[in-house]
C-alpha cells in the first residue's frame, strides 16, 4: 500500500466518522425527546412513528437524491447527507425509547407516584434509568446502520469512505471498493462492540 | 372530629360501572382497619382513594379533615406510606436508596437519611450493613417485603396503606411478616389501612374489619364481632375458616 492511498484512507475515514458522529448526535437529540413525548401523548404516537417508519422505507440512495432540490436542508454536500442520515437513524431510537419507557413495570410506576414523585421525577429517576438499556440498544442499531448508509453520502458530494466505493465502481477497480468497504466495516464492528460493552455495563449496575 | 381518614359517601365510577358505592367510614388514629372482600369488591379502589391515587367521582375522602381533592397531590402522597406487593421496589435502586427515597425527595441531608435508613432496616429485621447495598433482585420475597415496609415508614407518615402486601410470599414467611406488622404497630402506634382477601390475615391484624361486597360496605366489626356476624358475605368468609374442620 503506497503512502498516498494510506493517507487518503485516513482522511476519508475521519470524514466518514464526522458524518456519523454529527448525524447520530442530532438523531439522538431528536428521537429520544420525541420518544419520551409520545409516551405522554398517545394520540401523537401513530403520526410520529409513521413518519419515522416511512423515512426508513425510502431506499437510501433515493432519499439522498430527493433531498438535493429541497431548499435550506438540501443541495450538494455534507449538510444534505447529514439530514438524510438523521432521518434514517430516527426510527430505531424512537421505537426503543417508546418501548423501553412503556415497558417499565406498572407496579413500579404506580409505587413511584404513590411515594409522591412528581411527573418529572418519575421520568428522570425511574422511567429513563429503567429504559436506558433499551434506548441504548436502539442507538447501537442506528449507529451501525448509519456507518453503512453514510457510504452513500459520497453520491451527493458528502464525502466519506463512499468516495472510494463510488470511484471503484466507476473504474471497475475492486481494490478501490475494498479501500472504502473494509474501513467502513471495521468502524461498524468497533462501534457495535463498544456500544454493546456499554450496554452490558449498564445492566450490571 | 378525631378521624384521621374519613370516607363520606365516597363513590368511584369507571364509565357507568360503579366500583365503589357511597362508602362512609371513619378511621381513628392508631387503629388498623382491614378492608376485606373478594376480588373486585372495591377494596383496593377504596385504599387508593386515601392517598389520592384515585379521586372520588362522588362524595369525599378526608385526610386530616381535608378533602383529597383539596390537598396538593404530591404532599398528600408523601405524608402517607404505601406498601404494595414486592414488585413495587425500584429495581435500579439499592435497598438503602429505596428506603431513603421519600426523605431524599423531601430534601433531607445525606447523613440524616443514612441514619434513618439504618434505623428502619433494623426495625424491620434487616441488617443495614449486610443488605443496604444490595439490589431488590438479590433479596428473597420476604426480605423485599420488609424493605417495602421500611420504605413506607421512612418519612414518618401518619397513615400507612397496605395493598395485599403479603400476598406473594409463602405462608411461613407471611406469618413472620404478619407478626412483625403487629410488633411494629405496638412500637409505633401508626394508623394503618390494610387490604386483604385473606380472612385469617384480617382477623389477626385488624382492630376493625370493614367488609366490602360489590363496592358496597356490608359491615364494620371488630374481629370478635365479625366471627359472630350474620349476613351472606360475612358467613361466606367465616366458612373459609371452618372448611378444614368440616372435612377433617
Amino acid at each position: 500500500m503506497n503512502f498516498s492511498l494510506a493517507s487518503e484512507i485516513a482522511a476519508l475515514t475521519l470524514e466518514h466518522l464526522t458524518l456519523v458522529v454529527i448525524s447520530m448526535a442530532i438523531a439522538i437529540g431528536v428521537a429520544v425527546p420525541a420518544g419520551i413525548l409520545i409516551t405522554r401523548r398517545a394520540r401523537w404516537r401513530p403520526w410520529v412513528m409513521g413518519f419515522a417508519n416511512v423515512m426508513q422505507t425510502i431506499p437510501s440512495l433515493a432519499l439522498f437524491g430527493f433531498l438535493i432540490p429541497v431548499p435550506l436542508i438540501g443541495g450538494i454536500g455534507k449538510r444534505t447527507a447529514i439530514v438524510a442520515l438523521v432521518l434514517y437513524a430516527l426510527l430505531p431510537i424512537l421505537r426503543n425509547t417508546l418501548v423501553g419507557i412503556l415497558g417499565v413495570d406498572p407496579a413500579v410506576r404506580e409505587s413511584a407516584v404513590a411515594m409522591g414523585m412528581t411527573g418529572r421525577q418519575l421520568l428522570w429517576r425511574v422511567e429513563v434509568p429503567l429504559a436506558a438499556r433499551m434506548i441504548l440498544a436502539g442507538v447501537r442499531v442506528a449507529t451501525v446502520t448509519t456507518i453503512g448508509t453514510a457510504t452513500i453520502a459520497a453520491a451527493i458530494g458528502g464525502g466519506g469512505l463512499g468516495v472510494f466505493i463510488f470511484r471503484g465502481i466507476a473504474s471497475v477497480d475492486s481494490a478501490q471498493i475494498l479501500a472504502g468497504a473494509i474501513p467502513a466495516a471495521g468502524i461498524a464492528l468497533l462501534a457495535d462492540g463498544g456500544l454493546g460493552w456499554v450496554e452490558r455495563r449498564w445492566s450490571a449496575a | 372530629m378525631s378521624a384521621i381518614v374519613e370516607f363520606r359517601e365516597a363513590s368511584y365510577r369507571i364509565g357507568t360501572r360503579e366500583i365503589l358505592r357511597r362508602l362512609t367510614l371513619a378511621i381513628e388514629p392508631g387503629e388498623t382497619l382491614v378492608l376485606l372482600g373478594r376480588s373486585g369488591s372495591g377494596k383496593t379502589t377504596a385504599l387508593k382513594m386515601v392517598n389520592g391515587l384515585l379521586l372520588p367521582s362522588g362524595g369525599q375522602v378526608l385526610v386530616d379533615g381535608r378533602s383529597t381533592t383539596a390537598w396538593d397531590p404530591v404532599r398528600l402522597k408523601r405524608r402517607i406510606g404505601y406498601v404494595i406487593q414486592e414488585i413495587g421496589l425500584f429495581p435500579h435502586y439499592t435497598v438503602a436508596e429505596n428506603v431513603g427515597l421519600v426523605p431524599r425527595l423531601e430534601g433531607w441531608d445525606a447523613e440524616r437519611i443514612r441514619e434513618r435508613v439504618h434505623a428502619l432496616l433494623g426495625r424491620v429485621g434487616l441488617d443495614a450493613e449486610q443488605f443496604g447495598a444490595r439490589y431488590p433482585r438479590q433479596l428473597s420475597g420476604g426480605q423485599r417485603q420488609r424493605v417495602g415496609v421500611a420504605r413506607a415508614l421512612a418519612a414518618d407518615p401518619s397513615v400507612l396503606l397496605f395493598d395485599e402486601p403479603f400476598g406473594a410470599v409463602d405462608p411461613v414467611t407471611r406469618l413472620d411478616l404478619q407478626k412483625q406488622f403487629l410488633a411494629l404497630r405496638r412500637e409505633l402506634g401508626k394508623t394503618a389501612i390494610f387490604v386483604t382477601h385473606d380472612v385469617r390475615e384480617a382477623l389477626m391484624l385488624a382492630t376493625r374489619i370493614a367488609l366490602l361486597r360489590d363496592g358496597v360496605l356490608e359491615l364494620v366489626a371488630t374481629p370478635g364481632e365479625f366471627l359472630k356476624a350474620r349476613g351472606d358475605e360475612a358467613c361466606a368468609f367465616q366458612a373459609c375458616l371452618d372448611w378444614k374442620a368440616e372435612t377433617a
